[in-house]
Parts: structure tokens; C-alpha cells; sequence
């Protein structure tokens, strides 16, 4: 069994915390503090931005701190490092990368997964490379036993919602709202429906992301979920941190008001 | 093995190892949605006869074969035409895609429009068939393109279009299209994405260059009266390449016919400033599609060079790739010096100034005629006109106009 599936077992009925952020912002000797700063403050899963130069799915916020992290020379090798360096104190929280699928593909996905999983990642989610385009990846993650995350919008149709099922493993992560990372506006009654239906659709567990931005709107959207997804909020956060003491405060804040609230439901 | 090029893309919009459909979950409904209408409409006698009527009537198709005699005397070899896709209502090819578009959007009851353009010529001729139609209209475009481009600019607002400026990346094409990307994510339910090149998830490739087929086919018919036959050579510039896949796609499977596509070399394919994506990229996946693209060893995407704004995108249609990989088209480079020699020697010679994307083509045709005995034939795509890059012309040639 995966860490990423012990980890949802483990957790029992318990909402999970799921924090994003970009490798390498706001500065690259800062992500592995920022790493174990989030397990600190209550993070079960981290998912840590792949830094693209062209994010079509994401809102402004992602777009700078990608921006940033790419000028100060982060590339997907140095986002390697990063975890490999998480790994020698934290052997047990989840990590997955998050991205677009080009700095893969120029990688070369036999040995992008041969030294994620050295490295001790737990699986991908890359918002350009859904299941009819995955085979081949989705191959390689497997003999490692590690996961591919898929998405599902409130636009896709149950025959669709099926057709993803068949290829998800870990977890489905279902994009709360049409629109980019970081907007605003949730609807979390239809969210909870939407959730209702996946959850009545397959076996995974259902993670909420996209315009998740505080105590309120997570609780409002873990209703039926399983796990909630929180970026852009945490990340223009992060923007104006300079030092290790400052993003270590800045999630210590940020983040547990929103691990309290959750404990609640 | 021979290959029917006629067959692709396959089901999946593969074009054997690119295109494909690499698009966001939000998105993925609605490019379905889009195949399914299109492949309806393809094969619809009403729909087609619309479209055939709106080219003649509005565009004014067909545009002439026309010979360039002293072009043709002065390189002293093979006769060199000109497809004058030029003389097409808004000035360039772009129109008989966006009018194929826009009836699609019209007929799947959409309300809004939104493109993303270059030079703006693709934003030209999505305002206009709104305009045409009554449809909102917003046009994504880099700052900087806007600035070189103030003319067209103007031309899309006067046809009640809003430009939005793009201050993000490299501030040209390929940032306007992931702005547009993301409007179409946000406003998915009532908003048609008309692209302007055969780049971007299936249905895209395909649908575009069908649309721009029109090209092909008019020249075949045209050369069959006016030489005889089938040319020896087409040539075409290419971006995206949506000129090149329409003059190509009726000539793919006529191996006798060489084609080439001419990629914007900028200041030299060796200076690491130019648009050469097939040249000189490598195979990734950008806007939707596997193809080749300009990015660095991590992927990400570089910025490009080129006199020309419409030729100055990082990627290339996926069929293009595709037509690079089995070698049936030959992609080469000309550099900014050499298309705007082009541009002047076309003026000069012929009295007809091309657009500075249609100036490498020209400018490669000019070469390849040297090369060629006097009795063949190569047809050159005068894809679009030169008065939207006077101003560009002037400015690099310390000239107040």
C-alpha cells in the first residue's frame, strides 16, 4: 500500500489538510522549511508545485510565485532535491508534484519517475495530462507504486466522471469551481452535491481544491469531502516572507486556524 | 509503408506521436462537445454550403493564382505564383477560419467570443465575424504586440471588440493564449474559443486547417488551368501555421508536389533569437498539444524572436510535427534581414506588399526558383498583406511615417 493510501486509511473519517505550494517561492533555500513547517501546522498531504513558465489553469498568484521560483533558477531537478532533503526528517507525509506536464516530457518520463520515487515522491497531478493522455505515465507510476491524481470539474459529465475512475488511484481531486487557481465565489452547496456523487461513483477519496482560501470556505467545502486543497491563499502569503522565521510564522498562522476548524466538522 | 496522410488525425486527434488533446479537466466537456458539433457540421450539405457561400460572398473567394512574371525573370528560374490569400476581405488568410468558426459558435448557440492574436490578423478576423454575427467579442493580446501592432489594434475596437492586454511572460502570443485559456475556463458554459492557428487540443488542428483547405484546393483547381497540372512546389510561412496546413493538407498525399514550410529564423537559428520551433525546439507539450516547442533543458517555455508578430509563437501545429517526422514537408528557416529583402523585392518588382510573416515565404520561394529549372512551378502563399507592418518597416528603417 502507498504512503498516499495509508494516509487516508490513517486518518479515519478525519478531514485531511492538503497545502500547495511552489517550489522554490519565495526563495529556493526556504521550500524545505516551508515543507516541514506545513506537517507542523497540521498538513496531512503536500502537494508541491513543478514551477512552469506558461500555467494556463492557474490564477495570478500561482502564475508570480512560478514566475519568481523559475528566475531564481528552479528547475524540476532542484524540486527533486527539495524532497529528497524533506525525506531525511519526514519519512511519512505524502508528497506529490503539481504542475504541467512539459518539464516532464523534457525530463523523459522513464526517468522522471525512476528518481521521483528515489527521492521519495508519492505521485503526480499534472493539470495537462488527463487519463487519455497518461497511458504511458501512468504505467511507470504504477510499477512504483506511486499515483497519478486526476481531476474532475464541475463541467465533467458522470459517463466521463466514470471513464477517470478507471484510471485514478490515491485520491480524486475535484475542482470546486469553473475557473482558475485562486478565484473566488464557491458554491459549496453544489460543491457538497457534486462531492455526494463522486463519492457514489467510486471507491477514492475526494479531495476539494481550487478557491479554498481560509477556515470558512474549507469547512464549507469539507462537508462531504475527504480532504481539502489550499493554494493561492497560502502562497500570496508566502510572497512576502524573507526568511525562515517569517514562512515558518506565516503558515503557522494561516494554517492552523484552518486545521482547528476542520477537526470541528 | 506509405502513408494516406488523408487518414489523420486519428480518433484521439493524434497525428501519429503529436497533437492530442492536453487540456485541464474543466476544459475537456467542452472540447468534446466542440468534435461532436464539428464532426456533424462537417458533414452537413447546409452547414457547408453556408460556409462556401460566406467565402465567395464575404471573403471573396476564390483568390487568384497569380503569376509574378518579373519576380519570375529577375531569380531566372522555376515560375513563381502567388496565392493571393492577401486580397481576402480583412487582408490575409485568417478569415476562412474564423468564418467556419463563428458558424459553428452560432449554430452550438454560444454568446461570447474570445481569440488571442499575434499580429492581429487572427484578432482582425475573429472581431469582424463577430461583429458580423452580434457577438460579444474579447481579444487577448500581448502588450508588446499591441504596441507593434496599434493599427490592428484600432481595427478590432472599431468593430466593437475589447482588446485585453497581456502584461504576463514575454507579453506576446503565447501569453495571450494562456489568458485566453483561462477566460475560457472561467466562462466555459457561453463562450466559444475561436484559435486562430491549427495548434491546441483536438478538435483544434484539424478543425482549423479544415477550414483553411479551401487554400489547397483553389490552387489545385487553379493550377490544373494555368499550368496544366499539379505545381512542383508549395510554399508556405510558418507560426502556428495555420496558411501552410491549408495551402498543404489537398497536396499531402501528391508526392510529386514538395512542400515547404518556412519558420521565423530571426537573427540567425545559431543566435538563439528566432520562432524555429521545428528547427531548432525539441518535442514537448504546450497549449493543449504535443508538438514541438521552444523551451530550456527544465521545460520551460522560451521566449522568441521575429521581425514578424504573427510568426513569433514557441510551438507549431502538431500536424506540422508530424509532417517533419515522416519528412513528406521540409521545414527551413529564413532570418528577419532576408524577409524584409523579400518584403522590398516583392514591392518593388511586382507592386504588392506582403505581410512580413508572407515575406519569408516569399523569401524562400525566392532561393528555391534560383534552384529550379524554368519549366517548373512553385506557388508561393501570399498569406496575408503588408500594410498592418508599414509602420514596423519605417520604425526599423528610421523612417517617420
Amino acid at each position: 500500500m502507498s504512503l498516499l493510501t495509508q494516509k487516508f486509511e490513517q486518518l479515519a473519517g478525519k478531514k485531511a489538510l492538503v497545502p500547495f505550494i511552489t517550489a522554490g517561492h519565495p526563495k529556493p533555500e526556504l521550500t524545505v522549511s516551508a515543507m516541514h513547517a506545513l506537517v507542523a501546522n497540521g498538513a496531512d498531504v503536500i502537494e508541491l508545485g513543478i514551477p512552469f513558465s506558461d500555467p494556463m489553469a492557474d490564477g495570478e498568484v500561482i502564475q508570480l510565485s512560478s514566475e519568481s521560483a523559475i528566475a531564481q533558477g528552479v528547475g524540476l531537478n532542484d524540486v527533486l532535491s527539495m524532497v529528497s532533503s524533506f525525506r531525511e526528517n519526514d519519512t511519512t507525509t505524502p508528497v506529490l508534484l503539481m504542475g504541467y506536464l512539459n518539464p516532464i516530457e523534457c525530463f523523459g518520463y522513464s526517468e522522471f519517475v525512476k528518481q521521483a520515487n528515489a527521492c521519495g515522491i508519492n505521485g503526480v497531478l499534472l493539470v495537462d495530462s488527463p487519463p487519455e493522455e497518461s497511458e504511458q505515465l501512468l504505467k511507470l507510476l504504477a510499477e512504483k507504486n506511486m499515483h497519478q491524481i486526476f481531476l474532475v470539474a464541475p463541467t465533467t459529465t458522470d459517463e466521463r466522471i466514470k471513464y477517470i475512475m478507471q484510471s485514478a488511484t490515491g485520491f480524486i481531486y475535484y475542482v470546486a469551481l469553473k475557473g482558475v487557481t485562486g478565484s473566488a465565489d464557491l458554491d459549496s452547496e453544489s460543491v457538497n452535491k457534486d462531492v455526494l456523487k463522486l463519492k457514489a461513483l467510486g471507491e477514492l477519496p475526494v479531495a476539494v481544491g481550487f478557491g479554498v482560501k481560509d477556515a470558512a470556505s474549507a469547512t464549507a467545502v469539507a462537508e462531504q469531502a475527504d480532504a481539502v486543497v489550499i493554494g493561492s491563499a497560502l502562497v500570496k502569503l508566502l510572497g512576502n516572507c524573507v526568511d525562515e522565521k517569517s514562512v515558518v510564522s506565516t503558515i503557522e498562522s494561516f494554517l492552523k486556524p484552518i486545521r482547528i476548524a476542520l477537526n470541528s466538522l | 509503408m506509405t502513408i494516406t496522410y488523408a487518414n489523420y488525425p486519428d480518433d484521439k486527434g493524434h497525428f501519429g506521436d503529436f497533437g492530442g488533446k492536453f487540456a485541464s479537466e474543466t476544459l475537456m466537456h467542452c472540447l468534446e462537445e466542440l468534435k461532436e458539433a464539428y464532426s456533424k457540421f462537417k458533414n452537413d450539405p447546409e452547414f457547408q454550403q453556408r460556409f462556401q457561400n460566406d467565402l465567395a460572398d464575404y471573403v471573396g473567394r476564390p483568390s487568384p493564382l497569380y503569376l509574378a512574371e518579373r519576380l519570375t525573370t529577375q531569380m531566372g528560374g522555376a515560375k513563381i505564383w502567388l496565392k493571393r490569400e492577401d486580397l481576402n476581405h480583412t487582408g490575409a488568410h485568417k478569415i476562412n477560419n474564423t468564418i467556419g468558426q463563428i458558424l459553428l459558435a452560432k449554430a452550438m448557440g454560444k454568446k461570447r467570443i474570445i481569440a488571442e492574436t499575434g499580429a492581429g490578423q487572427h484578432g482582425v478576423a475573429t472581431a469582424t465575424v463577430a461583429a458580423r454575427m452580434g457577438l460579444e467579442c474579447v481579444v487577448y493580446m500581448g502588450e508588446v504586440d499591441i504596441q507593434r501592432q496599434a493599427i490592428n489594434v484600432y481595427r478590432m475596437k472599431l468593430m466593437g471588440a475589447e482588446v485585453r492586454s497581456v502584461s504576463s511572460g514575454s507579453k506576446t502570443l503565447k501569453d495571450a493564449l494562456n489568458e485566453a485559456m483561462r477566460d475560457w475556463v472561467t466562462h466555459v458554459d457561453d463562450t466559444f474559443y475561436i484559435i486562430g492557428t491549427v495548434a491546441g487540443p483536438d478538435p483544434y488542428p484539424a478543425m482549423v486547417r479544415d477550414f483553411n483547405a479551401v487554400i489547397g484546393q483553389e490552387v489545385k483547381r487553379q493550377a490544373a488551368e494555368k499550368i496544366g497540372g499539379l505545381p512542383d512546389a508549395l510554399v508556405a510561412c510558418v507560426g502556428g501555421g495555420s496558411n501552410a496546413m491549408g495551402l498543404f493538407h489537398e497536396f499531402l498525399d501528391d508526392a510529386s508536389v514538395k512542400l515547404y514550410g518556412v519558420e521565423a529564423g530571426g537573427h540567425g537559428v545559431e543566435t538563439g533569437e528566432h520562432a524555429a520551433s521545428i528547427t531548432a525546439g525539441k518535442v514537448g507539450v504546450l497549449h493543449g498539444n504535443r508538438t514541438y516547442v521552444m523551451s530550456d533543458d527544465d521545460g520551460q517555455i522560451i521566449e522568441t524572436h521575429s521581425i514578424s508578430a504573427g510568426l513569433d509563437y514557441p510551438g507549431v501545429g502538431p500536424e506540422h510535427a508530424f509532417l517533419n517526422h515522416t519528412g513528406r514537408a521540409e521545414y527551413v528557416t529564413i532570418n528577419d534581414d532576408e524577409a524584409l529583402h523579400a518584403f522590398h523585392t516583392l514591392t518593388k518588382v511586382e507592386g504588392i506588399l506582403p505581410a512580413l510573416e508572407s515575406s519569408h515565404a516569399i523569401a524562400y520561394g525566392m532561393k528555391l526558383a534560383k534552384t529550379m529549372d524554368k519549366d517548373k512551378n512553385i506557388v508561393i502563399n501570399l498569406s496575408g498583406r503588408g500594410d498592418k507592418d508599414v509602420h514596423t518597416i519605417a520604425a526599423i528603417e528610421g523612417v517617420s511615417v
